[in-house]
Parts: C-alpha cells; structure tokens; sequence
C-alpha cells in the first residue's frame, strides 16, 4: 500500500524524454534520476517526494528500450506508475527491476496533477483521496506477480530450479 | 489450433505443440544482443547475482556503436567495461570500433540472425530480423542479463495484426515510406502488445533492404516485432551469410489475426513525418515549405547499402545547401568499403557532405550532428519524440533517403 501526490502527464511520453539519451554515458542511478523528465518536465526533479505516484496516458514508456528510464523514475522516489497502457518494452522492464506499474484508464481520467492518490498492490485498488473516488486496475497474471515478489527477474531466476522443456506451459 | 508465424516460432521454441494468444511461455534463445549502453546495466545485474558465465558464448553479441568512436570518458568507460566482460566471458561476437557496425545492420550482414529463430535485444530496434522470417524484439537489460545467463526469456504470446501487401512500389519510394504510411495510419500504438506479420503477393517486390526498414520501424507503432515470410529473396541474400541450417516456418494458412489491413504498394506516396512523433505523417505534396538545416543519411533504419545509393543517384554532380550540413554515416564497415568501392563516398563528398564511421551518434542525440534550438533536421533515422537529436526545442522529420538528399541540395523538404 503506498500513499503519494500525483505528477500526471499525458499519452505517449517517450523514454527519450524520461531520460534523454545524452544521459546515457553512465548506468548509475542516481545521476539518471537527476536528470528524470526533464526534457518535458523541467521542475519534477525538484518537487517529486519520496513515494509519489506518476500518471500517465497510453503507450506510456514508448520508444527506447532502455531501461535507464524506469531506473530514473524508480530512484527518484516514484512509488508507482499508473497509465492507460504501456508500451510493451517499458512494461517488462518495470517489472524486471522492481517498479510497481498498472494500468487503468478510467483511474487515469479520474486523477489530476497534484491529486493525493493510495494504491493497493495486493487488490489492485486505486483511491483518489482528493476526490474521494476509487479504482480497480487489472491484476497481473501470477506468474509476473511472482517476478514481483522475488524482488525482480534475475532473483526470481536464481529462486528457480532447472525445469525440463515440457512443463514450461505451467508458467 | 492454426497458428500465425510468430506463434509457430514462439511454440517451437518453448517445446510446445501449440501456444495461444495471451499464455505465457518461456523461450529457448538464439541469439541475445545488447550495446554499449544496455550492456553496461545488464553486466552490472549479471555480476551483482552472482553469475560466472554465459549459457553460450557463440549467441551473444554485444556492439559497441552508440556512443562510439566513443564520445567522452564516460562512454569510453562504458566500452570498456563490455569489452573486459565480452573477453572474459569469451564472447565470440565482440564487435568494437573498426570491426563494428550498427547492430541491427550488422548482425544480419554478418549472418548472426537466421529465419525461424529468436532473437532478443537490449535495444528497441532488435525487431529489425523479422525481415529474415526470424522472431525478434527488443527488450531491457535485465532481459538480456537473464538471456546472457540462462539462454531463456519469458514472452506473453502476441495476437497478430496481418498488412496484406499487393502490388509494387512506384519509383524513388521505399520500405521508409511504406512503413511511415503504415505507422502514419494505426498510429504509434496501433500495434501495441501485437505482431505485425507481413503477407501476400506484394511481399516479393520488396528487397531485403525494404524488409529491414519496414520490420525496423515495427516499434514505432508499438508493436512485439514485425515478420516477413520466407521467400526466394531473403533465400538469395542469406546465401553464403548464414552457414549453419535454418528453418522456414510459415504461418498457417486459418491462422487467426486481430484484423487485416490491406496495403497496395504502388499507392504508397513518399512520406515525412513531421515532429514530435512518427505518426505525424505528411505525403511529399502536403509538405509545404519547411526550411532545414541539417540532414542525416544513415541509422538502423536506412544505412544500408541500397539507402547509400539512392542518397548518391540525387547528389550526384550536385551541392548540399549552403544553410544546411548534411552527415552520411554508412551503418557497417562493409557498407562503407562499398561506398568507396562504388563511387558514393566520392560523390557525397564532393556534394558536401561529410562522411562518418559507422555510428547510432545523432539518431538519439548522442554526438556527430547534435541539434541547436530552433534548428531543423530531415533524418532517415526513426524516431522524431522531443529533444530526440539535441535540444528540446530542435525538430526532427523522418523520412527515406530519396527526401533527405534532396532536402540537403534544396535546403527544405523536398524530393527531386
């Protein structure tokens, strides 16, 4: 369960404008959050707080497939990210490392900027505190929710005993 | 139950009769690739969990072509630390400066990238080896750091859109403005979460460099990946590239598709988009006038030896615009030695042009042609987003190599 104000843009936004690619000479994560949205938010870095919820439109997360772009958001305190959709690149990495996401359009259409906005993961409920309106975003299949609760695809692997070809359909 | 072409590479590769739409399956893979930008992220997650070693030494390939001839100390650090990795994991397919090139255009030069295979790479423009009939897309680095160390990834199995292609393209038209007008008309996610899967009698009157573009720019309208079928054509060009055997699956022929578009290619027109997004698409008559003042000939998406020659046919006996500088960066070393070969470095030069190692450089605003404020530019690149090649107030308008050439001689968009 978190807890956070809302930074809300609009559909489409891009990872080369979540972290642009002059940024990209280092893998370090607090300098890629330094330099988070900036190109189309140029005061975010300065007003996110630990815990914040970013909103977005469809195909959030377009583009690149660089993973820098959910690492910046991540380490910039974002607590979740809601949108209509995902593009499908952004949508693996944020699971991959840890970076809760959901999708609902109508939550998205119910949340303005600055809204104070709590989130259940275990439900998938969205509250609107501001509004006093609430959400339900669609669960993930458990197979990601156990990526999730490993803390992350390559502990979820390490977690993962050799498995012979013929049972992978279990996933 | 009938499957498509993706789902038929997808089920083979998971040890599976049959997949459906939706299931979740887990992968063998081909070949995992990444750049001197993933690639750093990756070997951070793969050494930080304890991983020793690769699970094939002859199905990676990591390339160091974004940020190189490296750009600053930091990219050079970057390199450094994938070329210390690929030689301790004796990686076989290290590509570095001098022997690098483009990824998405090497790795099928090099005939690393087989039909029927799957292919996954930390880089977006990994789809680009649909056009071989392979399955292939792009991913993050921790995708390709699970890849480097179990050979595995996990897919959702895609529904399929199919673009039934007929007919034959008009002249100074290519697979740029086929895939532009696509994009232009589903829209950048029109294809989200889904496979593009290319069929029908059209498919044989695009070459193999055609393929490449269309299936390049799949990404741009959200989609997994983007597959041609296997034909004499892409037979001919992995003749003498690809030694080892490889498998032609095709769809079936009750496959079902989430809807089909139908495409005749000799209506396609030269197509621009205009910025910020690749959608934003405008055939070459509604242009109107819009000055530039910079071109870039090259990238994943039109670098190829075909994209240097149409670029060559228009400067040929003519000057670059004095308002504008135009960078022609042929994708591979081979491309480039051809270019020599066959006249063209010689003509881009003498036009004005300036002529650059291979390089991903201005495509994502990384070095070799960074945009000012206000500055326009006319790119055979693939991506037009905000601030995309420089400062966020530059703009970049992507097209196929005929309209950049001819908007460097004309100093505005134009095709001659």
């Amino acid at each position: 369960m978190v807890t956070g104000t809302v930074h809300r843009y609009g559909d489409n936004v891009d990872t080369d404008v979540i972290i642009p690619a002059r940024h990209l000479n280092t893998a370090n994560h607090k300098e890629l959050a330094a330099h988070c949205m900036e190109d189309i938010d140029a005061e975010f870095t300065k007003k996110v707080k630990e815990g914040d919820i970013m909103v977005g439109g469809f195909n959030f997360g377009c583009g690149s497939s660089r993973e820098h772009a959910p690492i910046a958001i991540k380490e910039s305190g974002i607590s979740v990210v809601i949108a209509k959709t995902f593009a499908r690149i952004f949508y693996r990495n944020a699971i991959n490392i840890g970076l809760p996401i959901l999708e609902s359009e109508e939550a998205v259409n119910g949340i303005d900027a600055g809204d104070e906005v709590s989130v259940n993961f275990d439900t998938g409920e969205i509250q609107n505190l501001t509004k006093g309106t609430s959400y339900q975003a669609t669960p993930f299949p458990a197979f990601i929710q156990n990526i999730i609760a490993s803390g992350g695809l390559l502990a979820s692997i390490q977690k993962e005993k050799p498995k012979e070809s013929g049972e992978q359909n279990e996933l | 139950m009938a499957m498509t072409m993706t789902q038929k590479i997808l089920a083979a590769h998971a040890g599976l009769p049959e997949v459906k739409p939706g299931q979740l399956i887990q992968a063998s893979l081909d070949m995992v690739l990444g750049n001197d930008i993933t690639s750093p992220v990756a070997i951070n997650e793969f050494e930080e969990k304890g991983f020793t070693q690769v699970f094939d030494k002859s199905k990676i390939s990591l390339v160091m072509d974004h940020f190189t001839p490296n750009k600053d100390i930091k990219a050079a650090t970057q390199c450094q630390q994938c070329r210390t990795f690929a030689h301790r994991m004796e990686i076989e397919n290290f590509y570095d400066v001098g022997a690098m090139g483009i990824e998405h255009a090497l790795l099928p030069e090099k005939g690393l990238v087989a039909p029927g295979e799957v292919i996954i790479g930390a880089d977006s423009h990994t789809c680009t080896y649909g056009a071989l009939g392979a399955f292939s897309t792009g991913v993050g680095s921790t995708d390709m750091a699970a890849g480097m160390a179990t050979g595995k990834a996990w897919f959702k199995v895609p529904e399929a859109i199919r673009f039934y292609l007929t007919g034959e393209l008009a002249p100074k038209v290519g697979g740029k403005d086929v895939i532009l007008h696509i994009i232009g008309t589903i829209g950048v996610d029109g294809a989200l979460y889904r496979s593009m899967e290319f069929q029908g009698p059209g498919v044989k009157n695009l070459s193999i460099d055609d393929r490449l573009c269309i299936s390049n720019m799949a990404i741009e309208a959200g989609a997994k990946n983007g597959i041609f079928p296997v034909d004499e054509v892409t037979e001919e060009y992995l003749a003498g590239r690809v030694q080892r055997s490889y498998e032609k699956i095709s769809a079936d022929e009750d496959a079902v598709y989430e809807k089909t578009i139908n495409i005749d290619l000799s209506q396609i027109r030269p197509t621009v988009a205009f910025p910020h997004l690749p959608e934003n698409t405008r055939t070459i008559d509604q242009v109107g006038d819009v000055e530039i003042h910079q071109v870039v000939i090259g990238s994943c998406t039109n670098g190829r030896l075909s994209d240097m020659a149409v670029a060559a046919d228009i400067f040929k006996g003519k000057k670059v615009h004095p308002n504008v500088r135009a960078i022609v960066i042929p994708a591979t070393q081979q491309v480039y030695k051809d270019c020599i070969k066959l006249g063209y470095l010689e003509i881009f030069i003498d036009a004005g042009c300036v002529v650059s190692t291979p390089t991903c450089g201005p495509c994502l605003g990384g070095h070799m042609g960074i945009l000012a404020e206000g500055e326009r530019c006319v790119a055979t690149t693939n991506r037009n987003f905000v601030g995309r090649m420089g400062h966020v107030k530059s703009e970049v308008y992507l097209a196929g190599p005929a309209i950049a050439a001819s908007s460097a001689v004309a100093g505005k968009i134009a095709l001659d």
